[in-house]
């Protein structure tokens, strides 16, 4: 019974790398480059002819010239070939005296008031690369970018407003800001201060 | 909660209904052999492999060929990633995988748990990410499926101990069922933005100025059959929340369902291969209700967020521009609602993908997956698995059923006695043995406690849910606890061997046993096993064997963790 289902075992089992472990990937591979060659390779972003990221992963940005995405506990942060996120349970004292209350306390001095700062403005993502911030944390972000770029806020605001992507198909996921389009945008739309122009 | 959050949840149910119909005939046919489309492949694998499709195999061979299947795979798993760094496809030039953690690995994936206590973008390549590890996908997928079938072969037939033919079962599943559905299911999720390609890691001058590496690779093709074969081993460490695994609440849905279907259909193939149709959808109506539950239970844990954030100054109400909540370790396309019922789908099946970080949730949304492990994730359960796990509780619940008025069992004109039941209880037996007995040594070893990353009740729950999951071969985490150690690696590994195959052998057996069995015909006494008492009667055994074994240990955990939070008590 064991003797005559050995050989079964080894050869199946290398028929199942070969079928599913290689001639599988292969085919899909093809078929995706060529029907879905934009995605299949990243969603790749170029910026005057150059590849500046992908649109699907998130980028730090700090100057406040540009809108900032969430907290990332990816590497030291957005690092794409380190994913995840903190990690951290619910009482956990550096998630709130340190990382939570950090991020609030930041929030606060760029003028979001008390009690109505948005969670995920605080909180980190869990892949740590979200290219998405919500609404509300973008809209409270435009008076601080609005005066780092000397530009109308009501202008930032209706662009903002305008690079809202509603939910899929009307009713799936969440309502969504993607940070790195909005911010080619404002480069585009409007000039950087002269003190960050290279 | 918001009304669209619902709508979400609703819509889910709905469609998971729709398809279970469908997808049961169709499992139905492929294993009756009336569909052989594909016999033109089907024939020559079983000449190469010296299989005789018509030899219908003792329940004991069957197992024997079961067990030297996964030994192989697992085997040449591990020398393959002890051998990676030589091997091509490996642009990174990651080398190869050390011992622990390549036992681990192979144990892990042959047991359909896909625990990963590595990151996929920075220890394996693409050769072993696709040759091994979807490989195992495939396989334990089709092992777990094929045993279900036999299972159900056993208390439908009266044939002396032969439940079918175990290679003809797998390469049957593989070939008609996974390999199918995983293709098309790949091109919409590249459609929806998965990468899909061979590419080296790419690095960019990120708008700002910094640089930024991206990870890429073969992700569509695994992403697939990891959510379909309820295996859930992410392509990245960020598993299902990664942008490139799961990029839109579109890909999200369909991963959601992917995970359930065959699950799902299992039962209706279950209700015709028996004869009786209102006996499948009882099984169903059971799963659903302890799924609907625990999604409700998760969802309002997660919306209503984490009171110690909120006295902080975090606005936790949903609106409509933001959907406030826990959202530490979630991803803002998916918000709160798909969060929390993803989470709930990838542990009542023992898939085990996440599309957010379970160790964030607050205590009752984490203790909820946790709990969907320790029942045995047979709420439609991981793919094949959950189906033989329920049907080991209808064993149960039918004898129980029996003792309350004093007749002798029977199941679907079967007689329960002694030894179907001995086999019940060694199954169900197993799994507080291994993982209260693990978790009570890791939570008192240096070994054990140096790999955690919170204190407190959260620490030991991080351990908790390290050893269900292990041995539920769910495979997801409290994913702050380190598990590459020799500690973790080797205890785990040998959990996850326990849990598959301590179950598979009896149920196994079980299968044997009834149908050596004579039918007996259905009379007054007979309990009936299609109506509501039964599906109330089933629910509460399950809830009676996993409520009252780990109720304890969820008190020095979750629970305690739960009025903690509420007293504002950090760690």
């Amino acid at each position: 019974m064991i003797r005559n289902q050995l050989r079964p075992a080894i050869l199946l089992t290398f028929v199942f790398i070969v079928v599913t472990g290689l001639i599988y990937p292969g085919v899909v591979t093809g078929i995706a480059r060529l029907v879905f060659p934009n995605q299949a390779g990243g969603s790749l972003v170029t910026a005057n002819g150059q590849v500046i990221g992908s649109r699907l992963i998130g980028q730090q940005f700090t100057q406040p010239w540009y809108f900032h995405p969430r907290p990332s506990a990816a590497g030291s942060g957005y690092d794409a070939t380190a994913s995840g996120g903190t990690n951290k349970g619910p009482t956990d004292r550096k998630l709130a005296d340190t990382l939570i209350a950090g991020a609030i306390a930041q929030a606060e001095s760029s003028g979001v008031p008390k009690g109505r700062i948005p969670t995920d403005m605080a909180t980190a993502s869990a892949s740590g690369l979200d290219p998405h911030i919500s609404p509300a944390n973008a809209l409270f972000q435009v008076a601080r970018v609005a005066a780092a770029r000397g530009a109308d806020s009501s202008q930032i605001r209706e662009l903002t407003l305008h690079y809202v992507e509603g939910r899929q198909f009307g009713f799936l996921g969440e309502p969504r800001v993607n940070v790195l389009a909005l911010n080619l945008a404002l480069d585009n739309a409007f000039p950087r201060p002269a003190s960050a122009r290279k | 909660m918001t009304a669209n959050g619902w709508v979400q949840i609703l819509f889910y149910c709905v469609v998971l209904f729709a398809v279970t119909k469908p997808m049961g005939i169709y499992m139905l046919k492929v294993f009756d052999g009336s569909y052989r489309w594909l016999g033109f492949l089907e024939r020559p694998i079983y000449r190469i492999c010296g299989i005789d499709e018509k030899e219908d195999q003792h329940w004991t061979s069957y197992a024997v060929g079961m067990l030297l299947f996964s030994a192989v795979t697992m085997l040449v798993t591990y020398v393959a990633l002890r051998l990676q760094g030589t091997l091509p496809l490996n642009p990174q030039h990651f080398p190869g995988v050390v011992d622990r953690q390549s036992f681990e690995t192979a144990a892990s994936f042959a047991t359909n748990t896909n625990w990963q206590s590595y990151s996929g973008e920075s220890t394996m390549s693409y050769l072993s990410q696709m040759s091994q590890l979807a490989m195992h996908n495939f396989a334990s997928a089709a092992v777990g499926i094929a045993i279900a079938i036999a299972v159900i072969r056993g208390i439908s037939r009266r044939s002396a101990g032969r439940i079918g033919n175990f290679w003809v079962d797998t390469i049957r599943c593989t070939l008609y069922i996974l390999i199918p559905f995983s293709f098309v299911l790949a091109l919409l999720f590249v459609q929806q933005g998965a990468i899909q390609n061979f590419s080296p890691y790419l690095t960019v001058p990120t708008l700002e100025g910094a640089k930024q590496t991206i990870a890429m690779g073969p992700v569509a093709s695994q992403e697939a059959i990891k959510q379909l074969g309820t295996n859930g081993g992410g392509f990245f460490n960020a598993n299902s929340a990664h942008p490139f695994e799961n990029p839109t609440p579109w890909s999200n849905f369909l991963q959601m369902i992917a995970i359930f279907v065959i699950p799902a259909g299992l039962t209706y193939t279950l209700g015709r291969m028996v004869k009786h149709q209102r006996h499948g959808w009882a099984v169903w109506a059971a799963m659903f209700i302890l799924f609907f539950a625990g999604t409700t239970t998760a969802y309002w844990a997660e919306a209503r967020g984490n009171p110690i954030h909120a006295a902080e100054g975090l606005d936790v109400k949903a609106s409509s521009l933001q959907s406030g909540g826990n959202m530490e370790g979630k991803e803002v396309r998916f918000g709160i609602a798909n969060s929390a019922l993803f989470a709930v789908i990838t542990t009542d099946a023992s898939c085990g993908a996440v599309n957010a970080m379970h160790d964030s949730f607050t205590a009752i949304g984490g203790m909820v997956p946790l709990v969907n492990m320790q029942l045995g994730e047979v709420v439609f359960g991981g793919v094949g698995a959950g189906m033989y796990g329920m049907l080991l509780m209808v064993v149960l619940t039918v004898f129980i059923a029996g003792l309350m008025v004093g007749r002798t069992p029977e199941y679907l004109g079967k007689k329960i006695q002694s030894r179907e039941i001995r086999m019940v209880m060694l199954a169900v037996l197993a799994s507080p043995l291994v993982i209260l007995g693990l978790t009570a040594i890791a939570s008192v070893l240096p070994a054990g406690l140096k790999g955690l990353n919170n204190s407190g009740p959260h620490g030991f729950s991080e351990i908790l849910y390290a050893y269900s999951s292990a041995f539920a071969n769910n495979g997801s985490a409290f994913a702050g606890l380190t598990g590459g150690s020799y500690f973790y690696n080797t205890t785990l590994g040998i959990a996850t061997l326990i849990g598959r195959f301590a179950v598979i052998v009896p149920a196994l057996a079980l299968a044997g046993f009834l149908s050596e069995r004579k039918v007996v015909a259905e009379s007054v006494g007979t309990f009936p096993v299609a109506t509501p008492l039964f599906v109330g009667l089933l629910i509460s055994v399950i809830l009676i064997v996993g409520a009252l074994t780990f109720f304890p240990a969820l008190a020095l955990g979750p629970i305690v963790e739960h009025f903690l939070t509420s007293a504002r008590v950090l760690f």
